[in-house]
C-alpha cells in the first residue's frame, strides 16, 4: 500500500524541517511565555495590561489568520510606514522566519498561562520562609522558585509542544517545504493524494506518540523523590 | 470631521476597502459560524457514545475508540482535511459506484465531515475524563439505591460528567471555531477565505486580515460568554449563597 514512488526522501526532508521549525518556535514560545508570565504577575499596571492583551488577542484569533497577517500583511505595513518617512524599501519575509515568529508568538501566549500557573503553584509559605531566612530576590528565584516552577510547568509545556508541532503543518500554506508541503507536492506529482496524506499523518502521529513517551519519562524523572499523597 | 476622515485615508491603515467589503465579510462570518455549529452538534452526538465506549472495560469497545481518538488528536487537522478532500479522489471510481462521490466532490461536505470527526475525537476524550471524574461515592450511593446500567448513567453519571466537562468543552468549541479557518485552504469562502480573496486583489492586505481577526475575536469571546452563563446556571447548588440570594429568600 505504501509505494511512495521514490518520494520517500522528500517526506524525510520535510520531517527534518518540521522538527526544526517546531523546535525554533518552541524556543521563541518559551521565552515569550516567561516574559508574559512575568508581565501577568507584575505589579506594574502597564506590564500586566500588555500581557493580558497579548493572551486575550492570541486566544481569539485563528493561527492561520495570524500567519497570513505576518507573512503577507507585515511587509506591506512596514513598507507603507517607511514610505511615509520617504524611504522605499522592499521586504522579503523568509517563510521559515515568518513561521517561527508566528508560531512562537501564538504558543508564547499558551506558555504564558502555563508558567503563570506554575509560579502560582509554589506554596506561599515557602516564599515567606525564603524572605524570613534573608534571601535576596534573585537567590529566592534561583533556589526556591525555579527548581519547582519548571517541574510544575512540565505537563503544560509538553501539551504546548504537542499542539505546536501539529500547527507547523499550517506553514505549508506559505510554501515552506516542511512535511505537509512536501507530501502535498508528492501527492500532486504521483496523483496518489490518499497515500501521501496518510503517510504524512502517520508520521505526525509517530512524532506525537514519541513526544508523549518522552514527556512521561521527563515527568517521572522530574518527580523522583517527590512524595505522592 | 472632514479632516478627520482625510486623516484616516492618509493613515497607513486604510479602511475604505474594508468598509466596501463588509457585506462579504458578513457572509464569510455566517459560513464560519454555520460550519462550527454543524460540526459541534453532530460531533457532540457522536462523542457521547464514543466517550461511553472509551470508558467501557470491554476491549472490543474501548480499543477501536482509543485508536480513533489517538489518530484524530495526534495528527494536524490540515492533514485530515486534505486526506478526506483530496484523498477521496484516489477512490473516485469506487465512490462513484456506490453513489458517494457527489458528497466527496463538495468541499463543504468534506469540511463538515473532517471537522465533525475531529471534534468528536477531542470531545470523547473530554467526556472520558469527566466520566472518570465523577466521585466514586455518588456512583456507590446510586448502586446501593438499586440503580444500575443505563439508569445509573442517565440519572447520576452523565449529568454530573456534563457539568464537569463544561469548562474543557468550551475550550474545544472555541478551538473548533478557530480551526474552521483552515477550510479557506480548500477554497471555501469562510471569514478567512473572504479576507484572503479580497486581499489578493487589493493592496490593503493587513487591514483586511485585521478586520477578519477582530470578527473572530468578538465571536470567540461571545462563545466563551455563553458557556460562562450556562456554567453559572447549572452550578447554582454548588455556589455559596450571596447576600442577594438571601434577600430574595426573605422577600418570599
Amino acid at each position: 500500500m505504501f509505494d511512495l514512488k521514490g518520494y520517500g526522501w522528500m517526506l524525510w526532508d520535510g520531517v527534518q524541517l518540521t522538527l526544526a521549525v517546531g523546535l525554533c518556535s518552541l524556543v521563541v514560545a518559551l521565552g515569550l511565555g516567561m516574559l508574559g508570565a512575568w508581565g501577568k504577575l507584575s505589579h506594574a499596571r502597564l506590564a500586566r495590561g500588555a500581557a493580558n492583551t497579548y493572551t486575550t488577542v492570541i486566544r481569539g484569533v485563528p493561527e492561520l489568520l495570524l500567519l497570513l497577517l505576518v507573512y503577507y500583511g507585515a511587509p506591506t505595513l512596514i513598507q507603507t510606514v517607511m514610505s511615509g518617512f520617504g524611504r522605499d524599501i522592499i521586504i522579503d519575509v523568509n517563510p521559515f522566519v515568518a513561521g517561527v515568529l508566528t508560531l512562537g508568538f501564538i504558543y508564547g501566549a499558551f506558555s504564558t498561562e502555563v508558567f503563570r500557573g506554575a509560579i502560582l503553584a509554589v506554596p506561599r509559605g515557602q516564599i515567606e520562609a525564603a524572605i524570613a531566612a534573608g534571601m535576596s530576590k534573585a537567590m529566592m528565584v534561583r533556589r526556591i522558585m525555579l527548581p519547582q516552577v519548571w517541574r510544575f510547568a512540565l505537563p503544560g509545556l509538553g501539551n504546548v509542544w504537542m499542539v505546536l508541532i501539529k500547527a507547523t503543518a499550517l506553514i505549508s500554506v506559505i510554501q515552506l517545504p516542511e512535511l505537509m508541503r512536501n507530501s502535498d507536492i508528492a501527492a500532486r506529482a504521483t496523483r496518489l493524494p490518499f497515500t501521501f496524506y496518510l503517510a504524512a499523518s502517520l508520521i505526525y502521529l509517530a512524532i506525537t506518540i514519541v513526544s508523549m513517551q518522552l514527556q512521561q519519562r521527563a515527568e517521572t524523572w522530574a518527580n523522583r523523590g517527590i512524595r505522592r499523597d | 470631521m472632514g479632516s478627520f476622515c482625510q486623516g484616516l485615508i492618509d493613515a497607513p491603515i486604510d479602511f475604505r476597502v474594508v468598509c466596501e467589503s463588509l457585506p462579504r465579510f458578513f457572509d464569510g462570518a455566517l459560513l464560519t459560524v454555520e460550519l462550527t455549529a454543524l460540526s459541534v452538534l453532530i460531533g457532540l452526538c457522536m462523542a457521547i457514545p464514543l466517550g461511553l465506549m472509551r470508558v467501557s472495560r470491554n476491549p472490543l469497545l474501548w480499543m477501536p475508540v482509543y485508536g480513533y481518538i489517538l489518530y484524530f488528536r495526534g495528527t494536524p487537522l490540515l492533514v485530515q482535511i486534505f486526506l478526506i478532500y483530496y484523498g477521496s479522489g484516489q477512490f473516485q471510481e469506487f465512490l462513484d459506484s456506490v453513489g458517494l462521490w457527489v458528497f466527496f466532490r463538495e468541499a463543504y461536505f468534506c469540511a463538515v465531515l473532517t471537522l465533525t470527526l475531529n471534534t468528536a475525537g477531542y470531545t470523547a476524550e473530554i467526556l472520558r475524563g469527566a466520566i472518570l471524574g465523577v466521585p466514586h461515592g455518588e456512583v456507590e450511593a446510586a448502586r446501593s439505591c438499586g440503580m444500575s446500567g443505563s439508569l445509573l448513567y442517565r440519572r447520576i453519571i452523565l449529568p454530573k460528567a456534563f457539568r464537569l466537562a463544561l469548562q474543557a468543552y468550551s475550550n474545544e468549541v472555541v478551538f473548533l471555531f478557530q480551526a474552521t479557518s483552515l477550510v479557506s485552504i480548500i477554497a471555501l469562502m469562510d471569514l478567512t477565505g473572504v479576507a484572503r480573496v479580497i486581499a489578493a486583489r487589493s493592496f490593503d492586505i493587513y487591514e483586511l486580515y485585521i478586520t477578519a481577526g477582530v470578527i473572530y475575536l468578538v465571536v470567540t469571546y461571545g462563545i466563551l460568554y455563553v458557556f460562562k452563563w450556562v456554567e453559572h446556571r447549572t452550578s447554582g447548588h454548588l455556589r455559596e449563597r450571596t447576600e442577594d440570594d438571601l434577600a430574595q429568600v426573605e422577600l418570599r
